[in-house]
């Protein structure tokens, strides 16, 4: 097991490489000159447009580049932005944000996703299942913006019930957001909950559970409930490395200082720097719950062994 | 025809006739009910065990043998499977009609049940020592430990080797025999009154198969308790079994000793099952399969339910008054004293 974290930790490094690259070299090609926007009505001297090009490499060819930029990485520099403020700040600054927005998130998931799953599972037909059917059905073709514009003009400025946008608050700025972030998992995570619970009901063992004279509650809860939370539980970790760099919409939506937010900007900014800095984040984030999740499944389903 | 099969061992475990069945089925009733259409999978079965005594429910797939035996269970679901009437009586109360609490009572230390296919019978993600155990902690208020101990010495007395290794083990790392022993282990934990075996070793290899009706006639041998074995296997019944009902369409079709039932069988179906078996006599012959094919459950024949894969039919003017078997339904009657069967036309095999 330890060969194999390590294995496919190693196997990280080129995933890595080969993205950032990628990304490195669409910011390059992003058309307009970042150099002169920065100045815009008033424009900077050609003097100083020279200085600053000099200064980010940018009249390097785009391998050159990525080259300096990998040589600057390797000693802990991961580069500045053009207002000369290191990217890691950037990057310790806003991670904070988007951590506790996606554990809100995944909460939210856990808790309602399975909750609302179990439910419907357990009372195929009922009028809740077709409840939970039909609310899932329309959260996930609702697209996040407009869930997020109408989360906040329903429960922000009608009802008054939590704050419109910002994080002075503190967790309960991150309830609505989290929600809206929250909500096309959690459709997901309820309708696997409800499967795969009605067909693990319908198993062999559970049958045996029940000769064996035990409470309804420990033949559900214990033997049934165990092995169909196996895939949700390993859905619910991948979603972790999704949302913790998947949330550009919703932090912009209700304006929260987060990773997302800083993306978003820079790449409006053309900062190739934080742009590839912070993506490249959200790949190691990705490909790491992804491992999470490997090694999660093993520990959870006994018939699973890596070498 | 009888001759096809090895005469039976001389030597059985005779009950005292005095003593009361530990399990008595009354008249049990399931049908299956879906929107479309209401299946009656049992119709009206009685049987009884006594303690010590094997009952071989006999049958082909679909002939409600399972189904019955789930019902006294009590692990049908439920809907879609509903008891429309009958009686399961355990040492004289009625299962059907106890609370769910005392009914729980029951499976376990009072009934127990022996499945077909292991691995999908046990719980993937808990060792066997937990699945084993965990019948002592909730019946009988065991500690982990205590009910770690308990699951050792019920896998070595069903036969797993080195059993203080494996108790940890997950059903996946078993071969199939030692799966089923771990099933018959959890089976026998609390030394049930009524070991129901529903095709035990249907999903296994030869000769695991007969090891695993060793251990079980074995097991039955010291502890005394009665054994409901559901098999199509007609071999497996005359080596274990003291009496055997054979279910045909949801019904008893005949119901004797098994020696009685063997040597002479009073059903057309019971012949033709008989006939189908292979033998070392009829080496080299074809095998003589019952013609045709179980009837739909949902549209059962009129009359007789085997009429159409009868040889001996009769109908219209070639029938007895009444004995129409196309017409006219037979009930299980006693043909001989001590032996029922429901054909209209039973004394003619008799006398054959």
């Amino acid at each position: 097991m330890g060969r194999y974290v390590l294995r496919r930790l190693l196997l990280t490094v080129p995933v890595l490489l080969g993205a950032s690259l990628l990304i490195f070299a669409m910011v390059y090609a992003l058309p307009g000159d970042p150099i002169r926007a920065l100045g815009g009505d008033r424009p900077l001297s050609e003097a100083v447009q020279a200085q600053l090009r000099a200064e980010y490499n940018l009249d390097d060819p785009l391998l050159i580049q990525y080259l300096k930029y990998l040589a600057g990485l390797v000693q802990g520099d991961f580069g500045t932005d053009f207002s000369g403020r290191p990217v890691l700040d950037t990057i310790l600054d806003r991670l904070p944000v988007t951590v506790r927005l996606a554990l809100v998130a995944v909460g939210f998931e856990i808790l309602i996703g399975i909750l609302a799953g179990v439910l419907a599972g357990l009372r195929r037909g009922s009028f809740f299942d077709n409840l939970v059917l039909v609310s899932t059905t329309v959260v996930v073709s609702i697209p996040v913006f407009v869930l997020g514009f109408l989360a906040q003009y329903v429960f922000g400025v009608r009802l008054g019930w939590f704050p419109i946008a910002g994080i002075t608050q503190g967790w309960y700025s991150y309830v609505l957001p989290g929600l809206v972030l929250a909500a096309l998992s959690l459709a997901y995570v309820a309708r696997l909950t409800r499967t795969s619970l009605a067909e693990n009901l319908q198993s062999d063992y559970v049958r045996t559970a029940r000769a064996k004279g035990l409470s309804e509650t420990t033949v559900v809860g214990k033997h049934a409930l165990r092995n169909s939370l196996i895939p949700v539980v390993t859905f619910i970790g991948a979603d972790l490395g999704a949302l913790l760099g998947g949330a550009i919409v919703t932090e912009s939506v209700f304006n929260i200082p987060g990773l997302g937010r800083a993306v978003y900007d820079a790449v409006l900014r053309q900062e190739g720097a934080v742009v590839v800095g912070i993506v490249t984040l959200f790949v190691f984030f990705y490909i790491f719950f992804n491992l999470v999740v490997d090694v999660l499944y093993a520990a959870l389903d006994p018939r699973i062994r890596y070498e | 025809m009888t001759s096809s099969l090895p005469t039976p061992a001389p030597s059985r475990t005779a009950p005292a006739p005095a003593e009361p069945p530990v399990l008595e089925v009354d008249d049990l009733a399931v049908e299956f009910r879906s929107r479309r259409r209401t299946v009656s999978a049992v119709n009206g079965i009685s049987y009884s065990v006594r303690a010590g005594e094997t009952l071989a429910v006999v049958g082909e797939s679909g002939s409600g043998k399972s189904v019955g035996a789930q019902a006294v269970m009590g692990i049908l679901d439920v809907p879609p499977a509903r008891i429309t009437s009958g009686q399961i009586r355990f040492r004289g109360d009625d299962l059907l009609t106890m609370s769910r609490k005392e009914q729980r009572a029951v499976r376990g230390p009072g009934i127990a049940m022996v499945f077909q296919d292991a691995l999908s019978a046990l719980n993937p993600v808990f060792t066997v020592g937990h699945q084993i155990g965990e019948l002592f902690r909730v019946h009988r208020g065991a500690s982990r430990g205590e009910a770690r101990e308990k699951a050792i010495e019920l896998m070595e007395r069903v036969g797993i080797p080195a059993a203080r290794q494996r108790v940890d083990a997950y059903p996946h790392q078993f071969s199939g025999g030692m799966r089923q022993r771990v099933m018959i282990a959890m089976a026998i934990a609390l030394d049930p009154d009524i070991l129901i075996a529903d095709e035990p070793t249907t999903a296994l290899d030869v000769t695991v198969q007969a090891q695993i009706m060793d251990l079980l006639s074995e097991l039955q041998r010291e502890t005394g308790m009665g054994m409901i074995l559901i098999t199509h296997d007609l071999g497996v019944v005359n080596e274990v079994a003291d009496r055997v009902a054979v279910m045909y369409a949801g019904s008893i079709v005949e119901n004797g000793t098994v020696d009685e039932v063997l040597a002479e069988p009073l059903h057309p179906y019971t012949q033709g099952l008989m006939a189908s078996m292979p033998s070392l006599e009829s080496h080299g012959d074809r095998l003589n399969p019952v013609t045709g094919t179980p009837p739909d459950l949902s549209a059962v024949p009129s009359g007789c339910a085997f009429h159409p894969r009868c040889p001996m039919a009769r109908f219209g003017r070639a029938a007895a008054p009444g004995k129409d078997c196309a017409r006219n339904v037979p009930v299980l009657r006693e043909v001989v004293p001590g032996r029922t069967a429901a054909c209209h036309y039973s004394e003619e095999l008799e006398h054959e």
